[in-house]
């Protein structure tokens, strides 16, 4: 359950979850990634140093330079964790809609 | 993206958002919070008490088909104003989750859209954690007790 908490952890930040879109579509090298954010490339460094560490991202190695890429099968497993919780209020609110049509005029 | 419903919950914060854009307009969306009948409907639960208004408080209680209670929640309210917000607690009994603060601001969006902002405040970080992981948790019982239901009838 602990590593399930830490990647929890991990996808809640919007700056690692922004990184993470942006693997999504391609391979990057960490400065690359960097170039795409404000912050230093210390603390984006730090983040995909994160989100490798919770198995979210790969390492592949192409000549002299270290690409990022996303782990898809890890993604899958995170996103099917959270989204019971989203699903539920999205089941209730549906109902919500759906009960309120009726008193539309 | 594109999904209707969201959820942000940033790391290490004791509290979370939920927002979701209805096709309804904003009164409509409003009077399912308010009316007891309403609400029964959409929360299928029963409404004990359900006063709308500063100082006011509410009661549900949920049954299982055979009649048992399986839940029961309440709370007291903070802030009431109609079409805008509702600022409540939210404390389910005979549990050992501490209760909730929440931030309900209703907008319009257009004469037929609207939308909810829901803020949740928790006691700690740990139990916003817990209580975002619970669905998963009842997700994986289930699944477990349907294995369990399949097993039993094999026996």
């Amino acid at each position: 359950m602990k590593s399930r908490r830490d990647v929890f952890q991990a996808i809640a930040d919007p700056t690692r979850r922004a990184i993470l879109t942006l693997l999504a579509v391609q391979a990057l090298t960490p400065g690359a990634v960097a170039d795409n954010f404000k912050s230093s490339r210390q603390t984006i460094s730090k983040h995909i140093q994160i989100l490798t560490e919770c198995e979210l991202l790969k390492q592949e190695q192409n000549g002299r330079e270290i690409y990022y890429l996303i782990n898809a099968k890890k993604m899958k497993d995170v996103a099917d964790f959270i989204e019971p919780f989203r699903k539920m209020w999205d089941d209730r609110f549906n109902k919500l809609e759906n009960v309120m049509k009726k008193y539309k005029s | 993206m594109g999904l209707k419903t969201k959820i942000d919950a940033e790391e290490g914060k004791q509290d979370l958002v939920i927002t979701r854009e209805f096709d309804l307009p904003l009164e409509l969306l409003f009077k399912a919070y308010v009316e007891p009948e309403i609400v029964e409907q959409w929360m299928g639960t029963k409404v004990l008490k359900l006063e709308s208004k500063k100082h006011g408080s509410y009661h549900f209680e949920t049954s299982d088909p055979q009649g048992n209670v399986v839940f029961r929640a309440n709370g007291v309210v903070h802030e009431f104003s109609p079409n805008e917000k509702i600022t409540r607690t939210f404390e389910m009994e005979n549990t050992p989750f501490p209760v909730q603060l929440e931030f309900l601001e209703f907008e319009k969006l257009t004469d037929d859209t609207s939308k909810l902002t829901m803020q949740i405040v928790y006691k700690s970080v740990a139990h916003r954690d817990q209580m975002l992981q619970l669905p998963f948790a009842q997700g994986l019982n289930m699944a477990h007790n349907r294995l369990q239901d399949v097993v039993n009838k094999l026996k």
